[in-house]
């Protein structure tokens, strides 16, 4: 092995050690963080009034591939968003 | 006997243990099988499931499992002479502690990487449960207040750790902006905060920093217990990854840096162990050996600790069910190593046995501070560094892992407050419910004098819960082979041996609280000698129910007589 590509994979063996304990943390922290972005932008399809919504709107193609983990880990079987094509 | 004899016939011990042992351990009775599909796969999410190289797993594994408790247990215990101590590091590590790590990993892994809570709810019932919340409720309550205590000692002991200690925490904050705000490469990132942390340690070595008596109305022993537990209120509020998280690393890097200096140093200098091999002269008011040495020495011997990192965290990593054998086992016998090193540092550090003597002139005097002295003389005799720098980087290394270990429980035993609020209907904020463990912990550690001393007397009991939680997790691999119908003997003789040697213990500790007129612990240790009992109960009918059933060899569900299928 050569000395670049063993320093590289003693590289990605300290990110590991680094990353891995708090990974559950970080994830559920950002988890959390995306969910209440999506409440804001997707505020007007759940029948929220949404002063933003004419900027929020463009975000919605972005989001959509979210909305199905999301529902699903809601507990909810079908998408309760009838703008959303899902499932 | 020569230290450096010593050290190699506890090495060869552990290793063999591992070569031999865990051989046997892992084929014939968890029967690890490399074709098993372990929940990393099964369940691979990225998150918690992910595989995981089994040498970057115990990395992890191990780092979390060690800290300062492997020093702190080994430095007091070693007052009855090495031998005692010795013997139970090397044979605890090999029979107790490498088969518990590797029954546990192996028992979450066969249970889709459950945590030992969730298994104790599963095998020995819903009570079982309750009891290990209960359970590991008063380890960490415990654990940080003897931290608070060790660490308050060392700085006293030590003035020259204080820079390098309190600085500690500024390098991690930056190591925490350099990995995240600012995204420098984490080998360049871990040199710089490795060179940053060595150089505190010599400008602490320059400068000693010894506290005025009284500052701010208070002596210095408690201003600094009060300083550290404002500063583990204040971390263990912080997101994690602005102090946590690269506190944490920069002390599992530290972990590797110190075994290697201890156990070069003894290497080059092999001193000789100048305390007695049993200490015939003990000091007046030491408990008797049988039952306390071995719940003095619960980390580096036998630690439930270790199974709630195995299970729930470690066993989510495992790529292949035959690594558990490398993570688990090798696991304890890092941990083993280290507590010989302490051990070591201890004993041989001293020139004569009088001055040895004069160091551990009662039980609990001596400790880590003596694992400092000791082992700054060996290592000034072995590397060649000055006696006062050796033992300012053995101070500040054991501190940081007791400081680790003081915020991150904290921050724990802050969720396990505002879970318990939720179950009675009470909102409790993080502010509120960090409040609420500081005052428990503070007026533990308080509780048998102004300067603390309530922490180290603890010690013991810390050693007892720890021991509790293993023989709890030993009742339910025990229980799992059983349903298995496999041979549960070598996991149930240590199983009978820790349980029985924690609850003689405790009553043996029942009577010094009583006499000591100490009620807050003497109430403590009636709470943990009623939940060993409850153990011991529950556990000997879940056996006998599982040695008697049928149970499927897949699932580990009984079958009924009469339904199972033609």
């Amino acid at each position: 092995m050569s000395l670049r590509s063993s320093l590289r994979s003693l590289s990605a063996g300290l990110r590991e050690l680094y990353e891995a304990p708090y990974r559950r943390t970080l994830s559920r922290a950002r988890r959390d963080e995306d969910d209440l972005f999506m409440l804001v932008v997707m505020a007007e399809a759940l029948g929220v009034p949404n002063p933003a919504s004419y900027y929020t709107v463009e975000l919605l193609p972005l989001l959509n591939e979210r909305v199905h983990e999301w529902h699903t880990r809601l507990g909810m079987e079908r998408s309760p968003l009838e703008n959303v094509s899902c499932c | 006997m020569n230290s450096l004899v010593l050290m190699l016939i506890g090495v060869a011990m552990v290793l063999a243990g591992y070569f031999l042992y865990s051989k046997f351990l892992a084929t014939r009775i968890y029967k690890l099988s490399p074709s098993y599909t372990t929940p990393a796969h099964e369940l691979s999410d990225g998150v918690d499931y992910v595989p995981t190289n089994k040498f970057v797993l115990w990395g992890h594994h191990f780092t979390s499992v060690a800290g300062a408790a492997p020093i702190v247990g080994p430095a007091v215990a070693v007052i009855w002479g090495w031998l005692p101590a010795f013997l139970w590091v090397t044979i605890g590590t090999v029979f107790f502690a490498g088969m518990h790590d590797l029954g546990a990993l192996w028992a979450s892994v066969r249970n889709r990487g459950q945590s030992m809570g969730m298994l104790s709810g599963r095998y020995i019932g819903a009570r079982g449960r309750n009891l290990f919340l209960v359970v590991i409720f008063l380890l960490l309550l415990m654990v940080v207040a003897a931290f608070a205590t060790v660490i308050k000692n060392l700085l006293i002991a030590t003035p020259t750790s204080v820079i390098p200690v309190w600085g500690a925490i500024a390098v991690a904050a930056v190591i925490g902006q350099m990995i995240y705000r600012w995204k420098i490469n984490l080998l360049l990132t871990t040199v710089i905060g490795v060179v940053a942390l060595y150089s505190l340690i010599l400008v602490g070595d320059r400068f000693p920093v010894v506290l005025p008596d009284p500052i701010l109305g208070m002596s210095p022993a408690t201003f600094w217990i009060v300083a550290l537990f404002v500063y583990a209120g204040i971390a263990s509020l912080l997101p994690v990854w602005v102090l946590l998280q690269p506190r944490d690393y920069i002390n599992g890097v530290q972990l590797f840096i110190g075994l290697g200096i201890l156990y070069l140093a003894v290497m080059f200098a092999s001193p000789s162990v100048v305390a007695p091999a049993v200490n015939g002269n003990l000091p007046e008011g030491t408990p008797s050996l049988v039952p306390l040495l071995f719940v003095t020495i619960a980390c580096g011997a036998i630690s439930g600790f270790h199974g709630m990192v195995a299970s729930g965290t470690s066993a989510k990593q495992l790529d292949k069910e035959t690594d558990a054998r490398f993570v688990g086992y090798f696991g304890a016998v890092g941990e083993g190593l280290l507590a010989l090193g302490a051990i070591l540092a201890a004993t041989a550090g001293y020139r004569t046995l009088a001055e040895w003597e004069a160091v551990y002139s009662a039980f609990n005097e001596g400790g880590v501070s003596a694992f400092v002295q000791g082992g700054g003389a060996i290592v000034n005799a072995g590397l060649g560094i000055p006696v006062s720098l050796s033992a300012t980087i053995l101070a500040t290394m054991a501190v940081l892992f007791a400081a680790t270990t003081m915020d991150t429980g904290v921050r724990l035993q802050r969720f396990v407050v505002q879970e318990a609020g939720e179950i009675m209907g009470l909102r409790i904020n993080k502010a509120v419910g960090t409040l609420v463990v500081l005052v428990v912990a503070v007026s533990l550690t308080f509780s048998a004098g102004g300067d603390g001393a309530g922490g180290m007397l603890i010690w013991p009991l810390f050693g007892t819960t720890n021991q509790l939680l293993a023989s709890l997790t030993l009742s339910i691999v025990a229980i799992i082979l059983l349903r298995k119908k496999r041979n549960p003997v070598p996991v149930l003789i240590p199983l009978v041996f820790v349980m029985v040697m924690s609850i003689y213990a405790l009553i043996v500790q029942l009577g010094t609280f009583w006499t000591d007129r100490s009620w807050l612990l003497l109430v403590l240790d009636v709470i943990i000698l009623i939940a060993s009992l409850w153990v011991a109960v529950e556990a000997v009918a879940a056996m006998n129910a599982a040695r008697k059933g049928t149970f499927d060899p897949e699932t580990d569900e009984p079958v009924l007589e009469g339904s199972r299928k033609a």
